[in-house]
Parts: structure tokens; C-alpha cells; sequence
């Protein structure tokens, strides 16, 4: 019966040891060797020199992450509170983006910020950078500033902000999903329990709502923080040049001119283990919730 | 039993139309244990919410010691809430759990400087402390303090769920059907457990079930609905013996219900036969329905019975047995503690006291006629399953 049962599990068994533990070995194995081959530490001695863009990546990853909950978590609630109905259409609004190609929408998201973009066409239109204009001149002589006075444009594409919105546009379902399905299930007359015992409205959130939905706090953190700091479509195409992320640097060492995979695997390996750092120590944070999700 | 503490007056509900409630009229006394029974979809747990303050009734009012209190919320009435499931907070350990109530810091009024001024304050820990441990030994659970919810067999969660509503000195303890998840041991024990709880702190009860042994063993005051409306408010006795209709007598313990015409004061003619009674005050010659409890009436020698019978089916119950016995086609539930086989031609005699009349309702007919008895008894195994999920439902939808 145990052989039977483990006979079963052979493909799942031998898929796992091809397709994820063996590439998992081989970046830790390129991570550690030299170009002629042979074991050497050089690879993350040369990484230091990209510590800024380590800083980057986390610091987008985390402002990212901060707006999805920020949005998402309200969205959640209200979507667990009302009507059924309520909740398909914010179902359908919510997924229907995600039917489309990632990289289209994130194309579209480029004519939308470009210079010539549709948002800069319409500030033209309404003449909005000629009011800029005046009220930069009218500063300039007001208090002998130097502000520009012939702005045609917003700098919105190949900014930081470009890149957050990109990934709060392309993640939010990830936060939204998980705390959603931790709040519907939560049994509504804990929320009349606690209104029964003296807590106002939001008494009642902050000491019940909130708590009992941290585990899906916690899984739609990681669902989006985890794709943000790796990302590296985004970076580019809402980036550019001027905003290069860990994805972007990892692509250049295995498809660009300075082509060195073992420079790329270490790096790999080194965002590999401060997320994995990172999920650890939150995991750890919320099980005693998650203890009590499952109840 | 005190002086009158809740009045409902006209009290009407709806939902999408359909009326749920309909006229409830009700007072409840300081420290009375009241019952609200009746089978699901009568509307007892709606009037219990009323009471909680989760639902506003459409028409009629709420009083509190005198005042209308329809647009009060929960947590500024004296009352506190045992939930259905308990709804205990699964991140907090039994004490947290309890002490919740006592953490809400509460709105007080304060002489200053000549002056009230409304500020909110806290309890300080040591009386929190002090407080929830009290209230843990009065629920016997002393010593469970940092046990998580999840850990706790139902019966403590059950404890847990009354020592939090009742940490915080309510004036009333609303239950809605606490015990319908415990199995029947416990929940035996519960009874007289939740009884000595009520006794001990002083303090008034309303209880809802669709248990009617719960009831009687445990209530001051039975309120008896069906479809939204009070069927009858007595004493456990009173309802027991006194039924005021058909429905009453059938959903209070086993009854035979007959259709009679009533001569005279204390004179009723059934089955061709006038048999003396107790009751009075009909009009000459009103049909009524006569209600005979099964453990009342007497088996007899056919010889010397007022009626005879033939025995068509016996079942064991422990203490007596289930007879049931064919009267010209109408078939009566008979309990004896001797044995009568089926077949078996008996005679019975009703002494006056064992006949209780009642006027004619709408549920004249519908209860009563044990013909088809096998059957009734499974239904009631049905009723009772499905009692216990459909209020499960009703509850949900009273919350949309």
C-alpha cells in the first residue's frame, strides 16, 4: 500500500528535483565559481558595487507593497461587508485586467505616461501647463525665484513613481484576493459580539476585524512584495534606464553585453535568501493568528 | 421575581415584505428567567435581537425601565448577548476573551469644577483582574485562563461565552439557543448549570430554544410563538396544563387533541359520550377541541371503561410505554407503565381533571391524531435536525 502510494508520487517527485531544486542547485553552484571554473568568493565581493540597486529594488518593493494594502485592504472590507452583488462586480472589475497580457497592459501604461503620453496631451489640452507657467512666473518675480517657466510636459515615464504605479497596478489583485477571502469567511457575529460587549464600530475593527485578518494581510504581503522586488518588465518599460532594479541587473549579466552568470547567480542567490529572510520573520510575526484562521 | 424591566408594546418585523413578527406584546420582569419557544421561523430569535438592540422593529416599541430604547444600540443597553456558536474571539486566549468588555474603555460623567463633563475611562488592571477571575469561578473554569478558544471542548466554550457576557454586569442575559450544539449529556448538565448561574448573580434571562423539555426545566415564564405571533405566556405549569390552543398543546409535550362540543359549564360531549371536566365559560353548545395528555388517562378493563379500544402498536421507552390505541378510527397515544399487546381490547376512563378544553383556532384539525404514528415520530426526529440548521439560517438572514 506505501509503495503504491509513493509510485503515485514519483512524477510530482521527479518534477520538483528537475524543475525546482535543480535550478535552484545550479544558481548556488554558478553563485560560488569563477568564470574558468573552481570555487571562488569573487562573485559577491563584485556585487558590492550594486548595493545601491539592492536598495532600490527593496525600497520600491516596500512602497509598492504599503500602497497595495493601503488600497486594497478597504477594498477587502467593503467587498466582504456588502451584498453579493456588491462583491461580483468588484470581483469582475478587479480580475477582468488580469485577463489581459501582462505586458500589454503594462505597455499601455507607457503611451498613458510617455511625454507625448495621453495624460501630458490632456494636461495640454486643458491647458494646464500654461496655468503651471503662469503661476511659476508670477513666484519667479513675486519672490525672486528661479522656477521654470516653459514647461511643455510632466516627467512622469522613467521615474520611480512610473515603476510603484506599475506595480501596484499589476499586483493589487494579489493583495485584495487573500484579505478579502480571510474576511468573508469571518463569522459575522464576532462583529455583533463585540458591539454587544462596548466596543464602538471601530473598537470592534482594531480589536477583532483587524487581528483576525492578518494572515491574509500577510499572504497578500508577500503575494505582492515578492514579484515587486524581482520584477524586472516593469523597471524597464515604466523605468527605463534610470530606474534599474535587481530583475534588471540579473538580466544584463545573462542576456547583455557584460554577459557573466556567475555574477547573476550570486545575485540571485543573495535576494533569494533576504526574501525568504524576510517571509520568515513575518510568517513568524502572524502565526499565532494563523492558529487561530484555521479554527 | 422584581418589577417589570422590558416591555415590548405592538412590536412588528418584516423582511422583504414578509411580516416575521406581528404585534409582540411582552413584559419582562427583574430577575425572571423567560423562555421564548417555538419552532423555526417563529420569530423568537428576531424578538430576541430586538431586545439585543441588533434590530430595530419596523413598528411598536422597546422598553427599558419605562423608556424607549428602539434606537439605542447594543452596547448602550444593560444587556449582554450568549451568541448561537458562541462567537468567542479566536486571537484571544479565555481570559482576553472575557475581560473584552471590561478593556472598552466606557464613557463616564464626571463632576469638575462645577461642571459634568463626559470623559472616557478605563478600568484599572487590578480590577480587570479580579473581575474575569471572579467570573471564571462562577462558570467553573478556574485555572483555564490561558487556554486558547480552539483548545476548549464545546461545553467550555460555552462557559467562556456566558462569563464574558456576564463580566460586565448586564441587567439581562439574552441566549440565543445556547445549547443546541452540546449533545444531550452536557447539555443536561448545562440546564441546571446556566439555572444556578442565573440565581446565583440575580439577574434576568431570556432564553431562546426550540426545546421544549429546555424550557420547562428551566423557565420562570414560557412565551410560546409561531409564525411571528405569541401563542401563550404562562408559567411552565400553566402551559403544560392550561394549553390555549392546539399548536401550544402539541408543541408542549404529547397531547391527544379531539374535536368536542361543550353542553353546559363543565360538561363536554366527545366520541358521542359527555364526560365531566373542569373548565367553563364557553358558550352553550361551542365546539371546542378537547386536549387529553397521554400519561392522564387510565387503561381499564373493557368493562369498565368509559371508552374502549383496540391497542395497535407498543413501543418500550424505558420508563413506560407508548400505546397507541384505535378509538373508532381516531387513534390516541396512550402512556401506561404496564404492558398491553397489540390487539389487545382495552377500556379507559378520564377523570375530570384529566380533560383540559380549549376554543376553537387555526390549528384546530392540524394536531393531535396520532393515525399515522410511526411516522409522526420520525418527522420529529426531522423537525428537530432541521430546526437546528434552519435557525442557524434564520439567524443569518435576520443579519442582511
Amino acid at each position: 500500500m506505501k509503495n503504491r502510494r509513493s509510485l503515485f508520487a514519483l512524477p510530482y517527485v521527479v518534477w520538483m528535483a528537475l524543475f525546482v531544486v535543480a535550478p535552484i542547485l545550479l544558481v548556488v553552484v554558478y553563485a560560488f565559481s569563477s568564470a574558468a571554473g573552481g570555487a571562488t568568493l569573487e562573485n559577491f565581493r563584485d556585487m558590492g558595487g550594486y548595493w545601491v540597486v539592492f536598495l532600490r529594488s527593496f525600497e520600491l518593493a516596500v512602497v509598492a507593497t504599503a500602497v497595495c494594502l493601503v488600497i486594497g485592504y478597504p477594498i477587502s472590507y467593503l467587498m466582504a461587508r456588502e451584498g453579493p452583488r456588491f462583491q461580483r462586480v468588484a470581483t469582475v472589475l478587479i480580475m477582468l485586467p488580469m485577463w489581459m497580457n501582462f505586458l500589454l497592459r503594462t505597455y499601455a501604461w507607457m503611451s498613458i505616461l510617455e511625454n507625448t503620453g495621453l495624460l501630458n496631451r490632456l494636461f495640454s489640452a486643458i491647458r494646464l501647463f500654461d496655468l503651471v507657467n503662469a503661476v511659476s512666473g508670477a513666484l519667479n518675480s513675486a519672490f525672486g525665484l528661479k522656477l521654470a517657466t516653459d514647461v511643455q510636459y510632466f516627467q512622469m515615464i522613467n521615474t520611480s513613481g512610473a515603476v510603484v504605479l506599475g506595480m501596484v497596478y499589476n499586483y493589487l489583485p494579489f493583495m485584495i484576493l487573500p484579505i478579502y477571502s480571510v474576511l468573508a469567511k469571518m463569522d459575522r457575529s464576532l462583529l455583533e459580539a463585540a458591539r454587544d460587549l462596548g466596543a464602538s464600530p471601530a473598537a470592534a475593527f482594531r480589536r477583532v476585524i483587524l487581528p483576525l485578518s492578518l494572515p491574509g494581510v500577510l499572504s497578500g504581503v508577500t503575494m505582492v512584495f515578492v514579484p515587486s522586488v524581482s520584477t524586472f518588465a516593469i523597471s524597464r518599460l515604466l523605468g527605463g534606464s534610470n530606474v534599474m532594479l535587481l530583475g534588471n541587473l540579473i538580466e544584463l549579466q545573462f542576456t547583455g553585453s557584460s554577459y557573466d552568470p556567475q555574477l547573476g547567480s550570486a545575485i540571485s542567490l543573495v535576494m533569494m535568501v533576504i526574501v525568504v529572510a524576510c517571509m520568515y520573520v513575518m510568517n513568524r510575526f502572524g502565526e499565532g493568528e494563523e492558529q487561530a484562521v484555521m479554527l | 421575581m422584581g418589577r417589570e424591566l422590558i416591555r415590548l408594546v405592538d412590536c412588528c418585523m418584516s423582511y422583504d415584505g414578509e411580516q416575521v413578527l406581528d404585534h409582540i406584546n411582552l413584559y419582562i420582569n427583574d430577575r425572571e428567567f423567560l423562555t421564548l419557544l417555538g419552532p423555526s421561523g417563529c420569530g423568537k430569535t428576531t424578538t430576541l435581537r430586538i431586545i439585543g438592540g441588533f434590530t430595530t422593529p419596523v413598528a411598536g416599541e422597546v422598553l427599558f425601565d419605562g423608556r424607549r430604547m428602539n434606537d439605542i444600540p447594543p452596547h448602550q443597553r444593560q444587556v449582554n448577548t450568549v451568541f448561537q456558536r458562541y462567537a468567542l474571539f479566536p486571537h484571544l486566549n479565555v481570559f482576553e476573551n472575557v475581560a473584552f468588555g471590561l478593556r472598552i474603555p466606557k464613557v463616564v460623567e464626571e463632576e469638575r469644577g462645577g461642571k459634568t463633563v463626559k470623559r472616557k475611562k478605563k478600568l484599572p488592571e487590578k480590577e480587570i483582574q479580579e473581575r474575569v477571575l471572579e467570573m471564571l469561578e462562577v462558570v467553573s473554569l478556574k485555572g483555564f485562563e490561558n487556554r486558547r478558544i480552539h483548545e476548549l471542548s464545546g461545553g467550555q466554550q460555552q462557559r467562556v461565552a456566558i462569563a464574558r457576557a456576564l463580566v460586565n454586569r448586564p441587567k439581562v442575559l439574552l441566549l440565543d439557543e445556547p445549547l443546541g450544539a452540546l449533545d444531550l449529556r452536557l447539555r443536561k448538565d448545562m440546564q441546571s448549570e446556566l439555572k444556578r448561574i442565573q440565581q446565583q448573580m440575580g439577574i434576568t434571562f431570556v432564553y431562546v430554544t426550540h426545546d421544549q423539555e429546555e424550557a420547562l426545566a428551566m423557565s420562570d415564564t414560557i412565551v410560546v410563538m409561531d409564525q411571528g405571533r405569541i401563542q401563550q405566556i404562562g408559567t411552565p405549569e400553566d402551559i403544560y396544563n392550561e394549553p390555549k390552543n392546539a399548536f401550544v398543546a402539541d408543541f408542549i409535550g404529547e397531547s391527544n387533541i379531539l374535536d368536542g362540543i361543550m353542553h353546559e359549564d363543565y360538561l363536554v360531549e366527545f366520541f358521542n359520550r359527555k364526560f365531566k371536566c373542569l373548565d367553563k365559560g364557553f358558550a352553550p353548545m361551542e365546539p371546542v377541541d378537547v386536549v387529553i395528555r397521554p400519561e392522564d388517562v387510565d387503561i381499564v378493563p373493557v368493562e369498565k371503561g368509559q371508552l374502549r379500544g383496540t391497542v395497535t402498536a407498543v413501543t418500550f421507552k424505558g420508563v413506560h410505554y407508548d400505546t397507541i390505541v384505535d378509538f373508532k378510527g381516531f387513534k390516541w397515544l396512550i402512556q401506561t407503565t404496564d404492558f398491553h399487546p397489540v390487539g389487545e381490547v382495552i377500556g379507559i376512563v378520564l377523570n375530570p381533571d384529566d380533560i383540559h378544553i380549549m376554543h376553537k383556532s387555526q390549528y384546530s384539525g392540524m394536531f393531535g391524531d396520532y393515525s399515522s404514528y410511526s411516522e409522526e415520530y420520525d418527522e420529529m426526529d426531522d423537525v428537530t435536525l432541521l430546526d437546528e440548521e434552519a435557525d442557524g439560517e434564520e439567524a443569518e438572514d435576520d443579519e442582511e
